[in-house]
């Protein structure tokens, strides 16, 4: 008998984003930490908590409220041989540095034919549930897959934060890193040392016979628990993780689909022109032949995020909806 | 200009005062018994700028707020049963619960809103203040913003278009030393806010905004140019938040000190009115009393409203987006 293994370390979310934004500091002297109340504050959720006093002022510092000032920094300064990372404090605030990052920071290498470079990572919170209200709580992840030029992922566990974060800074490319501020306090095993979770791969979190649940960011784990009761219908879900949704990891998806013939796609953000309509329609093309019913969508109505507790409670989704929704495309 | 200060302008400033603070230290409590949701940024400490202002606005005046909002809504007329409901997210609120602290507003007030996006509001005061002059109105737009929000390129923006088109618009900088946990010194190299008006074509005054007649004072001669068709003016206050960026917590805060905030206490803007005005003879001390009793009276009128009112329901998530 082998020996019993110790148990991993277990860390919370935010604090699994320190340790990868720790580590990418000490592994890269041209990269420095940019935002509002990042430095002094630790950031407003804690997530930077003692970067400024490992790594100093020159290298940690708080920007003024000034989001396109502040991708602007990350811009010029990657393309002149820093790697920046930028927090965008929350998701919401992108409306601010959109040109930045939409126009300049995705854009710039290809319009300079390829000889700019600009490994930049910018740090961002998404998410609903915390009553926040409509500019502090939404999944905009739709709008930023939609630049050629950048990378987007996204961490629904402490170990992908980490993971995502060092992988995003090693890259020469843009990265947005998507986080989300209700998985703050989640638990979970994040080894000591440095490692990368590979952009570009999805994660299957769960194996299953004859029901694919694509997902990712917090939604995953309400799709792991609906998994749970859709087993009750004989159904046995797969439940995959895309972790990095641009570049897309299809072949997984694809590969899944065309094993179980049935799929759903979730995710926080709107339904209607969210990102599920891309897989549904990778699915569809890639998949066609093999499918058994339509490819089913789960994510937020059409409209702003509320305030008031009841609407936020039927607005974002969540395990019962997408039972409910499995139900209804499969005639249960 | 409007420099002529009655008793009754007084006596109407230092109620809306009381009112803010006793609504504020209320909501503080009710947020701490977990009765309202989500996050509440306080007010307290800047009474004298929203009701130094507020004076001088009729409800067709129009202002714009920040995440810091009610205090504005308050001084504007805001009713504490609607703005109670509002913070409880209840199906009777300003916003039917849909918007909570950050967008509470009111349009029959002229109150277009706190903002949940720093900078927010400075564009939108000066397409109000636009409105103003293209209607043909003689009324004003008044944006309430933060030495933070002084900072982003939206106020920058909004200054320089409302100086070009001789708008109607006054710029009300609440200079409080912190954006979030930021002192100011950290985020801009200036001191005056107001220093940058030259640089937009309007004149910049700066005034001890923990004094409500210089507040009235200053804002009033801004507000009768901008009516007058003499353009926008850039109005620092310098005030304090006597809490944290968010929530109740005062003293024992990690990036200022207590004796700071102590300072800024003896600059009361309430108290020291209060023994201001019982030394001229313009309100005594029982007199004071009863607008504060009135105060707490609504306030708590306010909250049974809010507590027997009900939920929105589930259903009304997709309304009200489109017209
Ligand atoms: C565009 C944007 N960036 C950042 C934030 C986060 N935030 C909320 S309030 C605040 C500080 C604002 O400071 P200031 O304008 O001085 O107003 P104060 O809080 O002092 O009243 C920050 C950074 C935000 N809500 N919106
Ligand atoms: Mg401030």
């Amino acid at each position: 008998m082998a020996e019993p293994q110790p148990k991993p370390r277990e860390l919370a979310y935010v604090a699994a984003i320190a340790e990868g934004v720790r580590t990418v500091m000490q592994e890269q002297p041209d990269a420095f930490v940019a935002g509002e109340d990042v430095a002094e504050a630790g950031g407003v959720y804690g997530y930077y908590n003692g970067i400024l006093k490992e790594f100093g002022p020159e290298r940690v510092f708080d920007t003024p409220i000034s989001e396109e000032g502040i991708v602007g920094l990350g811009v010029g300064a990657a393309a002149t041989g820093c790697r920046p990372i930028i927090d965008v404090m929350f998701m919401d605030f992108m409306g601010e540095c959109m040109d930045e990052i939409a126009n300049q920071l995705a854009k710039m290498r290809y319009m300079f034919g390829g000889r700019a470079t600009l490994p930049v990572t910018i740090l961002s919170m998404a998410g609903a549930g915390a009553s926040l209200a409509a500019q502090h709580s939404q999944s905009l992840e739709a709008w930023i897959c939609h630049l050629p030029g950048l990378k987007v992922v996204m961490a629904c566990t402490p170990y992908d934060a980490k993971g995502l974060i060092i992988s995003a800074a090693r890259d020469d490319n843009p990265v947005i890193v998507v986080l989300n501020k209700m998985s703050l306090a989640m638990m979970g095993p994040v080894p000591e040392e440095p490692y990368t979770v590979p952009i570009g791969e999805a994660n299957v979190v769960r194996g299953g016979s004859n029901y694919t649940i694509i997902s990712f960011g917090r939604m995953v784990h309400e799709a792991l628990a609906a998994a749970t009761q859709l087993e009750e219908l004989g159904i046995d879900a797969e439940v995959i993780d895309l972790r990095s949704l641009q570049p897309l990891d299809s072949a997984a998806v694809v590969a899944s689909v065309r094993k179980t013939h049935r799929a759903m796609v979730v995710h926080e953000a709107v339904r209607f022109g969210g990102f599920g309509g891309e897989i549904a329609a990778q699915i569809q093309e890639q998949a066609f032949d093999y499918l058994d019913a339509p490819v089913a969508r789960v994510g937020a109505p059409f409209s702003p995020v509320p305030f008031s507790p009841v609407l936020e409670a039927n607005y974002v989704p969540n395990a019962d909806r997408i039972v409910a929704e499995a139900k209804q495309q499969l005639g249960l | 200009m409007s420099s002529e200060i009655t008793d009754d302008i007084l006596l109407d400033i230092h109620r809306r005062m009381v009112r803010i603070r006793t609504f504020e230290e209320r909501a503080g409590k009710m947020m701490e018994d977990g009765k309202i949701p989500g996050a509440l940024h306080l007010y307290v400490g800047q009474e004298a700028v929203a009701s130094g202002v507020m004076v001088h606005l009729s409800d067709q005046d129009y202002i714009t707020s920040t995440h810091r909002g009610h205090g504005h809504l308050i001084a504007k007329g805001g009713e504490f049963t609607y703005m109670f409901a509002e913070l409880y997210g209840k199906a009777t609120g300003y916003c039917k619960g849909k918007g909570g602290s950050m967008h509470i507003s009111n349009l029959d007030l002229g109150m277009l809103g706190a903002n949940g996006i720093v900078g927010g509001g400075p564009p939108i005061a000066m397409g109000a203040a636009f409105s103003c002059k293209f209607r043909k109105t003689s009324n004003v737009s008044i944006s309430f913003f933060g030495d933070g929000a002084s900072n982003e390129g939206a106020f920058h923006e909004a200054a320089n278009m409302a100086a070009l088109y001789k708008l109607p618009c006054v710029f009300v900088c609440e200079n409080n030393g912190y954006g979030e946990y930021t002192p100011q010194a950290n985020h801009q190299a200036i001191v005056d806010v107001a220093d940058r008006a030259p640089g937009y074509g309007m004149p910049g005054v700066v005034v001890d905004g923990m004094d409500p007649i210089a507040v009235h004072e200053a804002a009033g001669e801004a507000i009768a140019r901008a009516r007058e068709g003499g353009g926008p003016t850039l109005l620092e206050c310098k005030t304090y938040r006597y809490y944290d960026h968010v929530g109740v917590r005062g003293m024992g805060l990690s990036y200022r000190t207590d004796e700071e905030v102590e300072q800024w206490r003896l600059k009361d803007p309430i108290v020291n009115f209060e023994a201001r005005l019982a030394e001229q003879g313009v309100l005594t001390p029982e007199a004071a009393e009863a607008v504060h009793e009135a105060a707490r009276k609504d306030v708590d009128a306010g909250i049974e409203f809010a507590e027997a009112s009900p939920n929105p329901d589930p259903a009304a998530v997709t309304e009200d987006v489109y017209a």
